[in-house]
């Protein structure tokens, strides 16, 4: 029994069906965990950039460290590192605020590179266009760059959105009942892991291969020159 | 009065490259020049140092008598801060050779952005001083268009259009029609020459177009090597030029004309 659901084990169909409740709500956790890591890696990928970026090397030389340790040090090492070491300076977060966390941090380096390459993409001549016209910086980031560096860096943020999600089940190791977790766990209550781990294969297909197909279609939507503002 | 605009002593380096030494140059309130010279003779540099796109390594520019890269505080002078630099940049306009329009805003939005951002004039004033300017252009149908959709002639008088909504003391051209099919040069001439008759500009361009800068400069200067070499009324630059290299550059912009 898990959640209150409990399994038939009377044949391998049956077995999987009683299961499936369990395994839908590792998903949500999944589903959640995916969406609070990619929004926190999207805001905070776009502050590095715009760090990474700055005119001061006092600034922007620290922030590409930052940057180069996120995305060179393993993912792993950083949970067990927010996990174990962040209690010690008294910061108690929950597991899954942990677990996301960790997934947004790493993945915020990620996406700082995509803004960073989508914004060096903008001619040079529009930044001297905006400079001629007196737009103050943050004008000219939010009327002028961003809405041509959308189109540009949208696929390959989407990307990252489907290898955050493949990356979730890495929250089992700090004991969140994710989907891979559930999965275990009625595994080693079991003794049979082929039909869990099976559906969970299927169960993360699924989900990949919706999620990049609405990306797609989004990405089909977007006009080239940038997001028209009239 | 104070010139619009001048140069003094500016020495510019791009690293090893020294392409203004001690550069002197002035320009009258009103006065229309034009900036002549073999390419990579320093003409676009003089622009983009007066626009603040480039900075100087020595000397300074006077824009109305004021300085552009430093600013008096409490009796010192120091270097000009950001506040400083927007408030003269608001005194030059520029238009590029590559038009520099925004692709991903209407003709009417491209000009209007700056006025309603920077001059903080309400939209409608803006947007019926947007169409007043596109009139003078002559595209006041292509407003709701979007840049993509405009041949580069007429993408460059919106360009100009853009310039002049927000009203520059003195407006730069660099080699407008550079970039242009010859069959439209002439539209994007007209529009110039119709803005140096309307409007009390200040102007200075460089331009490769020879017969037009005869007709429209009250004075042009032929640049060679980071030097204003020769200037003078456009009559006698281009029939009776002095020096040597000055007579070579025209032979070879003007193979028509001859021998001088
Ligand atoms: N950003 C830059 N970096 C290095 N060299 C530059 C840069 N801009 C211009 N130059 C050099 O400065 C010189 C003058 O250039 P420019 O003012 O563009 O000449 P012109 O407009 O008369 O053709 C040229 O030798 C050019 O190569
Ligand atoms: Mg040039």
């Amino acid at each position: 029994m898990l959640f209150g659901y409990h399994w038939n084990l009377t044949s391998d169909w049956a077995f999987a069906l009683s299961i499936l409740p369990m395994l839908l709500k590792g998903l949500v956790v999944t589903v959640e965990a995916t969406v609070l890591g990619y929004l926190l890696a999207l805001t905070l990928g776009l502050l590095l950039a715009l760090l990474r970026m700055a005119p001061s090397r006092l600034v922007a030389w620290p922030t590409a460290f930052i940057i180069e340790f996120l995305r060179d040090t393993p993912l792993l090492v950083q949970l067990y590192f927010l996990y174990f070491v962040l209690p010690l300076y008294g910061i108690n977060l929950p597991a899954f605020l942990t677990g996301t966390l960790a997934l947004g941090l790493q993945y915020s380096a990620y996406t700082s590179e995509v803004y960073r390459a989508g914004i060096k993409a903008v001619p040079k001549g529009q930044w001297e266009a905006a400079l001629a016209l007196d737009l103050t910086p943050l004008r000219t980031y939010r009327d002028i760059i961003v809405p041509q560096a959308i189109p540009r860096i949208l696929p390959a943020l989407g990307n990252y959105l489907v290898s955050i999600i493949k990356d979730t089940p890495i929250l089992s190791a700090v004991t969140v009942l994710e989907m891979l977790d559930v999965a275990k766990m009625v595994g080693d209550r079991t003794f049979r892991y082929m039909v869990p781990l099976t559906m969970v294969g299927v169960l993360f297909l699924l989900l990949t291969l919706l999620t990049a197909t609405a990306l797609r279609r989004l990405e089909r939507r977007l006009p080239q020159r940038g997001i028209p503002l009239r | 009065m104070n010139p619009a605009v001048r140069f003094r002593q500016v020495t510019k380096r791009f690293g090893d490259l020294t392409v203004l030494e001690q550069f002197d140059f002035e320009v009258a309130q009103g006065e229309i020049v034009t900036l002549i010279g073999a390419s990579g003779s320093g003409k676009s540099t003089v622009l983009r140092i007066l626009m603040t796109l480039e900075e100087l390594q020595d000397g300074e520019v006077e824009i109305e008598g004021e300085p552009l890269w430093h600013e008096r505080k409490g009796g010192r002078t120091v270097a000009a801060s950001e506040q400083h630099l927007r408030r003269m940049r608001k005194k030059v306009g520029m238009v590029f050779q590559q038009f520099n329009l925004f692709p991903h805003m209407s003709v009417l939005r491209n000009i209007t952005e700056a006025p309603i951002h920077v001059l903080q004039l309400p939209r409608a004033e803006a947007e019926t001083r947007a169409r007043e300017l596109l009139r003078l252009v002559g595209l006041e149908e292509k407003a709701d268009a979007f840049p993509e959709q405009l041949s580069g002639g007429q993408q460059q008088r919106v360009a100009i259009a853009r310039a002049l909504a927000m009203r520059p003391r003195v407006l730069l051209f660099d080699e407008p029609t550079s970039a242009l099919d010859p069959e439209m040069v002439g539209e994007v001439l007209n529009v110039i020459r119709q803005v140096a008759g309307e409007h009390e500009l200040t102007m200075i361009l460089v331009t490769h177009e020879m017969n037009f800068a005869r007709e429209i400069s009250d004075r042009v200067c032929f640049f060679d090597q980071g030097r204003i070499l020769e200037q003078g009324p456009p009559e006698q630059i281009f029939t009776a030029p002095r020096e040597e290299r000055t007579r070579e550059f025209l032979r070879t912009v003007l193979p028509d004309s001859g021998r001088t």
